[in-house]
């Protein structure tokens, strides 16, 4: 799987979470989950779980923690990916 | 309208059943927060929680023996110890086998009943074996199955229900309760909630990574409501009752009086202006204790004590700046203020029962029950309460009105305002 991929693979589940006057044109590397996106941060542990299922992988409680921006989520995927 | 005073209490709570004990507990700072190798083989990543210990309570005290057979629904078995406890402390007797007491009513909250129960059923079920699910397990999972089974112990001939609110059920049954009896409707309410122990109910809260994970091996010192170093709140669980009377009733049989509801509020936020499923509106926060301070007919000035929702999350710094907003109070004026989450975690749909007991206490033992785990108190709510305003021990201190609310899930909050009784 290129970057290209798995970044536009994130922005799909991204995409759901996302409040109606937010739209997935505005996520970009940087966006901040809860603060910029305006996502629920109730929801962040739906969007693990997301990424978990898609990718194959397993993220600890450490790894969300580690989690606010979209670069910080790509950046684990890949980690885990190559563990 | 009808003045309404309380006339008994009873709890069944993670750190004492019945009165004595939880007196004694809250008193001297007892914790009820233990751990739990059953979460630590489901992979919870919080093993510790508040459950009340009944395996000591002859349960042949409060239940026939039919009645027990097959019961697997903890929430009733503590609602049950609850509330007719308080019936008894408040030295009323059940209703003969003819004519129920129509004066007499019941509003017992719950959030969900019966899980254990419920499992039971689905395993059985999904074997195709549904006819071997037993007489009992609709009353034991219905929500009113807590209201239903004390409403036929006691024979209530009134209202018969139960709310459910989230972590507000409990102190939104002694509002409505209260207005019942206010409005003439009723003589005697017995309020209350309870809430299931067990893996079943906490596990969402697991799943929403909210609950504290690095005290599996402390965990008395996971509770930390108003410290800095607050990590989620500890799951209880557990059940409080209170009898409910209108003056006259009460004066009329020389019934012991632990206080008056002077009145209270309940709204919500509507999940509008920073409000959500799982947070607070602030603005309504502080509508709901301003409403139930003119509703009691006081002021924010003769509050001297509050008992807060306080959970021990990173919100507790903005409970705090609500409850400073609304009475405009700061540093040495602000009330005495306490959580006693710090005791016995947060019980959920038991919490507002739970802890309206306890303030109930706080007026008829004229003591300020400390706080634990707040020796680190929040630098944010330093600056606008006075440290000694936020007792880490108990203090003796007669309070004369007690504030106290609880806010829950889909952003609905109640605010009760209870005091002293003079005639």
């Amino acid at each position: 799987m290129t970057e290209e991929e798995k970044y536009q693979k994130l922005k799909d589940i991204v995409q759901t979470y996302l409040p109606d006057d937010v739209t997935i044109e505005s996520v970009g590397l940087e966006s901040n989950f809860t603060t910029q996106l305006n996502i629920n941060s109730a929801n962040l542990v739906d969007i693990v779980l997301d990424v978990e299922d898609m990718f194959d992988i397993r993220l600890e409680n450490e790894d969300m923690d580690g989690m606010q921006t979209v670069k910080d989520a790509l950046n684990i995927i890949n980690k885990k990916i190559a563990q | 309208m009808n003045r309404v005073v309380v006339t008994g209490l009873g709890v069944c709570a993670p750190n004492g059943v019945g009165l004595e004990n939880f007196t004694k507990a809250l008193t001297n700072g007892q914790s009820g927060i233990a751990f739990h190798n059953n979460l630590k083989e489901l992979n919870f990543s919080c093993q510790i929680a508040g459950k009340p210990d009944v395996e000591n309570i002859n349960l042949n005290k409060y239940f026939s023996n039919v009645q027990l057979k097959g019961l697997n629904s903890s929430g009733l078995v503590y609602g049950v110890l609850a509330g007719v406890d308080a019936w008894m402390d408040a030295g009323l007797n059940n209703a003969n086998d003819e004519t129920p007491d129509w004066n007499s009513g019941i509003i017992f909250g719950t959030g969900i009943l019966g899980v254990d129960k419920f499992r039971e059923s689905i395993y059985k079920l999904d074997k195709g074996d549904v006819r071997r699910l037993g007489s009992t397990s609709v009353i034991q999972t219905m929500a009113s199955g807590i209201s239903a089974y004390l409403g036929g112990i006691l024979g209530c001939g009134n209202q018969v229900t139960t709310n459910s609110s989230a972590c507000t059920t409990g102190t939104e049954a002694v509002l409505m309760g209260f207005e019942r009896i206010q409005a003439g409707k009723a003589k005697r309410m017995l309020v209350g909630s309870c809430s299931d122990s067990g893996p079943y109910v906490w596990g969402g809260f697991d799943a929403m990574r909210i609950l504290p994970r690095k005290y599996n091996d402390t965990p008395e010192k996971a509770s930390r409501p108003m410290s800095a170093t607050a990590a989620g709140f500890v799951p209880g669980s557990g059940a409080g009752a209170l009898v409910l009377e209108s003056l006259d009733s009460a004066l009329e049989r020389g019934a012991k009086i632990y206080g008056e509801v002077l009145g209270g509020a309940i709204n919500s936020g509507g999940q509008r202006a920073g409000g959500s499923m799982t947070a607070p509106n602030n603005d309504a926060v502080q509508r709901c204790i301003q409403e139930a301070i003119a509703n009691a007919g006081v002021t924010s000035n003769d509050i001297d004590t509050i008992n807060g929702h306080l959970t021990a999350t990173s919100k507790d710094p903005a409970e705090i700046e609500n409850w400073s907003t609304a009475l405009n109070k700061t540093g040495k004026d602000f009330p005495f203020v306490n959580s006693f989450k710090s005791h016995f975690g947060h019980c959920l749909a038991a919490a507002g029962s739970i802890e309206c007991v306890a303030a109930l206490l706080q007026l008829k033992e004229a003591l300020i029950f400390g706080n634990l785990n707040c020796e680190d108190v929040h630098p944010e709510i330093l600056k606008l309460v006075s440290e000694d305003k936020i007792p880490k021990e108990t203090i003796n201190f007669q309070p004369k009105i007690i504030a106290k609310a609880s806010f829950g899930f889909g952003d609905v909050n109640a605010c009760l305002i209870f005091s002293q009784f003079t005639k």
